[in-house]
């Protein structure tokens, strides 16, 4: 049931992308391409997701835990820190390059592009390259 | 290269998203962020018990573009460019700016900003800004 579950959730997430168009890179481009061929659809695929996601977290969170895990793993950080700033920039300029980000280049890659191949293979690689800077960084401490 | 505003679609879908992200967070009590649920199978590892079902959720992430084909009979609409190096590098700056800002579309943009994190929030804009940045100069100045 567990692993059913979480397997679903992914389908789900996969299917959610899909249906709105977002697992489409020009679509995504074209969400930041404001002054050229704008397609403001994005803002109406994160409105839909927040609409769910607001309350049903609010609600599964008045559990005392999940139904497989003895605690939520919730980010209990608030501060900002170059580092968070710094990230989100990097991730920003390869996501407009690109038009894809994790989830939607993910649930692509079936579909078997060249392009989308390519993507994967460096994000996965940028991925393994940032958390071995991060952890020579925090062990050095 | 235009594409067509799909409002209710786009809305729907975001909703299948938003179920998905309260499903594993039910279940699992974990945040549907894909950048950090792909980061932690990459080494370097450390123990983590979520790794197994953070598997099975890509492999269902994987199973959706075949599913939607065998409901729909045909392939979902998808212009990849064919520009092998700026995706590649499109790629890297993806991988390594979502790890080093603890997150990406899904983990700041959906689950952050719905639990309403002043972090998440900032991240958001900031991922936006840059990315608005960099297909101005993608299309309007270095462009054709």
């Amino acid at each position: 049931m567990k692993n059913f579950l979480t397997l679903i959730s992914g389908l789900l997430f996969g299917f959610g992308l899909l249906l709105s168009g977002m697992a489409d890179p020009a679509k995504v481009q074209n969400f930041l391409d404001v002054f050229g061929t704008w397609d403001p659809s994005l803002a109406f695929v994160m409105g839909g997701a927040i609409a769910v996601t607001m309350p049903g977290f609010w609600l599964v969170t008045r559990r005392n835990k999940p139904f497989f895990d003895d605690v939520f793993h919730l980010p209990s950080r608030t501060d900002l820190d170059a580092r968070l700033i710094t990230g989100a920039a990097i991730f920003g300029v390869g996501w407009g390059l690109g038009g894809f980000c994790p989830g939607p280049a993910i649930t692509a890659l079936p579909l078997a592009a060249e392009g989308s191949l390519v993507f994967v293979a460096t994000m996965l690689t940028g991925m393994a390259a940032s958390k071995y800077v991060l952890h020579r960084r925090d062990s050095r401490v | 290269m235009e594409t067509e505003f799909t409002p209710l679609l786009s809305l729907l879908g975001g909703g299948l998203i938003g179920a998905s992200a309260v499903l594993l967070m039910a279940t699992h009590g974990r945040i549907a962020g894909i950048s950090g649920i792909l980061s932690r199978m990459l080494p370097p590892t450390s123990k983590d018990r979520s790794l197994p079902q953070g598997l099975i959720f890509i492999i269902g992430l994987l199973l959706a573009a075949p599913l939607w084909i065998a409901i729909n009979g045909q392939a979902p609409l998808q212009t990849v460019s064919s520009n092998l190096p700026l995706l590649a590098l499109a790629g890297v700056l993806v991988g390594f700016g979502s790890v080093w800002g603890n997150g990406c579309t899904s983990g700041h943009g959906v689950c952050g900003i719905s639990r309403l994190s002043g972090r998440s929030i900032v991240a958001t804009l900031t991922f936006m800004s840059t990315g608005f940045v960099a297909v101005l100069l993608l299309r309007h100045v270095f462009g054709s």
